[in-house]
C-alpha cells in the first residue's frame, strides 16, 4: 500500500462519527436550565431578604405580602401551603432553598442539574462536572443548613458563584459543537423566562394606596427588582438619574446589550436556534414555531415601553412567557426528545421476524 | 500507643514503618525479617520522609478529590442510593519487572487457551469428545448459549476484555482465583487510582520507574475497532458505542469514564433501535448505524425478544442483528460458560490440551461437589473450607467455613446436597498482605490483584491492574460491596 493511502487509513481510524444522541441533547439542555434557575432563585431570595432589612419592623401581614409573591412566581403556592401554615422569611426561604418537595427549590434545581450532567458525564468536561458535583455536595451536605443559618447571604452568594463558575468553565472547556448550542439555548431560555417572572412579582406586590407610587417603598422595590436581575449597576450606567419604574421595565425588557434582559436573551435564543436547526432535516416540522418566535422578536425590537403599559405589564409578561415556552417546547420535541419505543411491540416485531426466518429456512 | 505521646520527641522523627509487623503472612513489602524487599525500596524511602500527620492530610485530600470528581459507586443495599467513594489507600502495591514478566506470560497463555476453548465448545467440542472435560459440566453450565453453536464471531475473538483475579499464597506464589470473562469491571479505578496517587504523592514516582497504565482506553478502542463486523465497509472508523444499563447501575461511573476516555458515545438500550437486522442509535440527526457495541450488560439482559423478556435494559432484535453479522459485541455472547467456577477447575487441563504447555499461573486447588469423592470430603470439612456457588460474582453466594456460624454451614450443606453441580470448595488461602493506612499508622491488610487483559489483533496485558484490599482487620473479602478498598498498582520498568 502506498504511504499516502496508509496515512489516509490511519486518519480514518481516528475519525469518529460526530453525532449526538437526542437524549444527550436533552440532558445538556436541562442541566443548563436547572443551574440557571438555581442562580436566579438564589438571587431573588437573597435580594428580598435584604430588602426586608430596609423596612425595619414589619407586621405578619406585611411579611406575608412580601414573601408570598415570590412563591407564587414559580407557581408553587399550593405545594407551599401543604407544608407550611404561614409565609414568613424562615418558611419561604427554607421552602425555596432546601425542600425537595418543591421542584423549583435550590436543592431540587441543583440535584436535577447534576443528575442530568451524570447522564451525559461522558460528554461534558471533567471541570464542568466537578463544579456541579461541588454545588451538589455543598447544598446537600450536612453543613449546608448551618452555613445558611449563620449567614444566608453568604450561602446564596456561593450558589451564584457555582453557576458563574460553571458558565465560565463551559465556555473555556467545551467544544463549540451541537452540545454547546443546546447548553446555551437552555440557559438563555431559562433566563428569559425568569426575567418575566421577576418583573411580574412586582405586579403582585400591591402598594397600600395609589399615592405610594414613586414613594420610598416603591422605589426600594424597583431597586430590588434590578438587583434580582443583577442589573442595578448596568441600569445606573444607562440612566444616570434615580430608579424610575418605567425606565426599569424598559431596561429589563428592551435593552439589547445587557445579558439579563428579555430582549437580549431572546436574541441569543434565536442565535442558537439558527445553529441547531441549520443542518437538520426536521426544519419543516418546526417552521411555523420559528416564524412565530421571529414575530415575537420583531415586537421586542419595535415596541415602546408605553405600549407595554398600554397593554398591561402583567398581560405582556404572560404573553412573553407563552412565546418562550412555545419555542422551547417545539425545539425540545423536535431535537431533544424521542418518544420512547414501545418495548412490547418491539419484542413482538422481532420475535415474528425471527419466526419467519426460521420458517423460510425450514 | 498512648505512652508514646508522653515520651519526649526524639531527635530522629519516628518513621512510618517502625512499628509495622508483617506477622505470619506473606507481606508484599517486607520479608519476614522486616527487611524492605528491593523493589519497594524507593517507596519505603519516600514514605519514611513523610510524617504521620502529613500522610493523614494527604490521605484526606485524595478522598475529597474522589468525592469531587464523582468517582463513586452506588450502594444498592442502601435505600437512598447513597454514593460512596471506593476507599483508596495511598501506599502503592509494587510488582517487580521479573515478577510481572511471569504474570504477563501466564495471563496471555490463559486467555489464549480460554478463547480456543470457547471456539471449540461452540463448534466441534473436541475437548469433550477427547474426554478432557466431562460433557455434563458444559451442557449444564448456566451461561452456555446453545443458540450460538456454530456461530462465527468476528475475528474469532470471544473474550475481548478479561479481568482475571490473582492472589498470592503464604509463599508468595501467584494463583488464579477466578476468570472474569463476561463484563469485568474496575479498569477505570486502575486509571483513577494512578492519577490520584500522582497528584497526592508525586515524589513517590520520582525514582521508582513505574510503567504507565493510561494507554488502556486507547488499546481498548483499538480492540473494539479491530473486531468490527466482517461486512463492515466504510471510510471512517467503525462506529463503536458503550452500552450501559444506565445511570443507576453501580458501575455507571466506570462506563461514563471509559466512554469519555475512548471518545465513543455511551448509550442505553432505549437509545438503540434494530431495523433490517442492523442496529441504529437515535441521534439529533436521525438514525445512525452502530457497528461495535462494548456492552456492559450481561447476556440475559441484552435482548428481551430472545433472552429475559422482562429486561428493560436491552435492545429487542440485537441478538439477531449480531447473528446476522451486522454488529459486533464485546465480549461475545456465551463467554460466561468459561468463567463458571466448575469449568474453572478445568482451565489448567485446557491449557495443556490446546497449547501443549504447562500452566504458568496455577489454579487454587479446588474440589468439585459434583464428584462423589470430592463431595464427601467437602461435606465432612465444611467448617474448614471456602465454598463458592458456580455462577455468583462479587463475593456473594459464598461460605467462608472457618468464620461462618453453624446455621450458615448447615444451610450450605443442604444447598450442596440438593444441587452439587452448583458448588466448588477450596481451602482458604492466606492472601498476601500489604502495609495499609489505618487512621494513624500502617497495618498489614490482605490484598488481591485484577489485571486487565485485552484481546484484539494480539493479547495485551496492561502493566498494572486493580489491587483490592480488605480494609477490615483480618478480613479476606476484598469486594467493594463488602468493605474493600483499592490501591494503585505499580509494575516497575525492567
Amino acid at each position: 500500500m502506498p504511504s499516502s493511502a496508509l496515512a489516509r487509513e490511519e486518519f480514518a481510524r481516528h475519525k469518529q462519527t460526530n453525532v449526538m444522541l437526542a437524549r444527550v441533547a436533552g440532558s445538556l439542555y436541562w442541566m443548563s436550565r436547572y443551574l440557571e434557575r438555581a442562580e436566579n432563585q438564589a438571587r431573588l431570595i437573597d435580594v428580598n431578604l435584604q430588602l426586608l432589612l430596609d423596612f425595619g419592623h414589619v407586621t405578619d401581614e406585611q411579611l406575608k405580602a412580601h414573601w408570598l409573591p415570590i412563591v407564587r412566581s414559580s407557581g408553587d403556592e399550593e405545594q407551599f401551603f401543604q407544608l407550611y401554615t404561614t409565609a414568613d422569611s424562615e418558611s419561604v426561604m427554607e421552602f425555596m432553598t432546601f425542600r425537595l418537595e418543591n421542584p423549583n427549590s435550590l436543592i431540587s434545581c441543583i440535584s436535577n442539574a447534576r443528575e442530568n450532567a451524570r447522564q451525559v458525564r461522558d460528554q461534558i468536561s471533567s471541570e464542568m462536572w466537578e463544579v456541579l458535583n461541588d454545588a451538589y455536595h455543598y447544598i446537600q451536605g450536612p453543613g449546608a443548613k448551618k452555613i445558611w443559618h449563620e449567614g444566608a447571604s453568604a450561602f446564596y452568594d456561593e450558589i451564584k458563584r457555582f453557576s458563574h463558575l460553571f458558565q465560565g468553565i463551559t465556555v473555556s472547556t467545551f467544544s463549540r459543537s451541537e452540545g454547546f448550542e443546546f447548553i446555551q439555548f437552555g440557559k438563555y431560555l431559562e433566563r428569559a423566562d425568569q426575567i418575566t417572572r421577576l418583573l411580574d412579582i412586582k405586579y403582585h406586590i400591591l402598594l397600600p394606596n395609589a399615592a405610594d407610587v414613586g414613594g420610598a417603598v416603591d422605589t426600594a422595590q424597583w431597586h430590588a427588582v434590578l438587583r434580582s436581575a443583577s442589573a442595578l449597576e448596568a441600569y445606573r450606567r444607562y440612566y444616570v438619574a434615580d430608579v424610575f419604574y418605567k425606565k426599569v421595565v424598559e431596561f429589563l425588557i428592551f435593552d439589547d446589550s445587557f445579558p439579563r434582559t428579555l430582549r437580549f436573551c431572546a436574541e441569543e435564543m434565536n442565535h442558537f436556534i439558527e445553529l441547531i436547526t441549520k443542518a437538520a432535516d426536521e426544519k419543516d416540522q418546526i417552521a411555523p414555531a420559528l416564524e412565530r418566535f421571529e414575530a415575537f422578536l420583531v415586537r421586542l425590537a419595535t415596541l415602546h415601553v408605553e405600549d407595554v403599559f398600554g397593554q398591561g405589564l402583567h398581560e405582556f409578561l404572560d404573553e412573553a412567557q407563552v412565546e418562550i415556552g412555545n419555542i422551547g417546547g417545539h425545539l425540545y420535541s423536535t431535537y431533544m426528545y424521542f418518544p420512547p419505543v414501545d418495548l412490547q411491540a418491539e419484542i413482538r416485531f422481532h420475535q415474528q421476524q425471527e419466526q419467519q426466518q426460521q420458517n423460510q429456512a425450514a | 500507643m498512648d505512652d508514646g505521646a508522653e515520651t519526649p520527641q526524639p531527635t530522629q522523627p519516628t518513621m512510618l514503618f517502625d512499628q509495622y509487623q508483617p506477622e505470619d503472612f506473606f507481606d508484599e513489602m517486607f520479608t519476614r525479617g522486616h527487611i524492605v524487599r528491593p523493589h519497594y525500596q524507593a517507596v519505603s524511602d519516600a514514605l519514611n520522609a513523610v510524617s504521620a500527620e502529613e500522610f493523614r492530610s494527604r490521605q484526606t485530600a485524595v478522598e475529597t478529590a474522589f468525592m469531587r470528581g464523582g468517582v463513586t459507586f452506588t450502594v444498592y443495599s442502601d435505600s437512598q442510593g447513597t454514593e460512596r467513594i471506593f476507599p483508596f489507600d495511598c501506599v502503592p502495591r509494587v510488582i517487580s519487572a521479573e515478577e510481572w514478566d511471569v504474570v504477563e506470560k501466564g495471563l496471555i497463555q490463559r486467555l489464549t487457551a480460554l478463547n480456543l476453548f470457547l471456539h471449540d465448545i461452540y463448534h466441534e467440542q473436541k475437548i469433550i469428545k477427547d474426554r478432557v472435560i466431562p460433557p455434563q459440566y458444559l451442557l449444564s453450565a448456566k451461561h452456555f448459549r446453545r443458540e450460538f453453536m456454530h456461530f462465527e464471531v468476528p475475528k474469532n475473538v470471544y473474550v475481548h476484555i478479561c479481568g482475571t483475579d490473582l492472589i498470592r499464597d503464604k509463599d508468595g506464589r501467584y494463583l488464579v482465583l477466578e476468570d472474569n470473562l463476561r463484563c469485568p469491571s474496575g479498569a477505570s479505578y486502575m486509571l483513577e487510582n494512578r492519577s490520584a496517587l500522582k497528584r497526592t504523592f508525586p515524589e513517590l514516582f520520582q525514582s521508582a520507574g513505574v510503567r504507565p497504565v493510561d494507554q488502556y482506553p486507547a488499546e481498548l478502542l483499538k480492540v473494539l475497532q479491530y473486531c468490527a463486523p466482517a461486512n463492515f465497509r466504510g471510510n471512517d472508523a467503525p462506529n463503536a458505542v458503550l452500552l450501559t444499563p444506565g445511570v443507576y447501575n453501580s458501575a455507571y461511573f466506570e462506563h461514563a469514564f471509559l466512554a469519555r476516555q475512548m471518545g465513543i458515545p455511551i448509550v442505553e438500550g432505549r437509545d438503540l433501535l434494530v431495523r433490517d437486522h442492523k442496529v441504529f442509535m437515535r441521534t439529533t440527526a436521525g438514525l445512525v448505524k452502530v457497528d461495535v457495541i462494548y456492552r456492559r450488560i450481561d447476556d440475559d439482559f441484552l435482548d428481551p425478544s430472545v433472552f429475559r423478556a422482562d429486561s428493560l435494559l436491552g435492545v429487542p432484535g440485537l441478538v439477531n442483528a449480531y447473528r446476522s453479522g451486522n454488529v459486533s459485541l464485546a465480549n461475545s455472547i456465551g463467554t460466561g460458560v468459561a468463567d463458571d467456577k466448575v469449568v474453572y477447575y478445568f482451565v489448567p487441563k485446557m491449557i495443556k490440551y490446546y497449547l501443549g504447555e504447562d500452566p504458568i499461573l496455577p489454579n487454587v486447588d479446588t474440589y468439585l461437589a459434583s464428584e462423589p469423592q470430592d463431595c464427601a470430603y467437602i461435606l465432612d470439612n465444611l467448617a474448614k473450607l471456602v465454598v463458592k456457588s458456580a455462577n455468583e460474582a462479587g463475593g456473594y453466594g459464598m461460605l467462608m467455613g472457618p468464620w461462618a456460624a453453624k446455621e450458615e454451614i448447615e444451610t450450605f450443606r443442604k444447598m450442596i446436597e440438593e444441587n452439587p453441580r452448583n458448588f466448588i470448595a477450596q481451602h482458604p488461602i492466606s492472601l498476601s498482605r500489604h502495609p495499609t493506612w489505618c487512621g494513624d499508622h500502617f497495618e498489614g491488610r490482605h490484598i488481591d490483584l485484577r489485571p486487565y487483559i485485552l484481546c484484539g489483533e494480539k493479547i495485551v496485558v496492561t502493566p498494572g491492574g486493580l489491587t483490592r484490599v480488605a480494609l477490615r482487620k483480618g478480613s479476606l473479602v476484598v469486594n467493594s460491596s463488602q468493605g474493600g478498598g483499592s490501591k494503585d498498582t505499580w509494575v516497575l520498568k525492567a
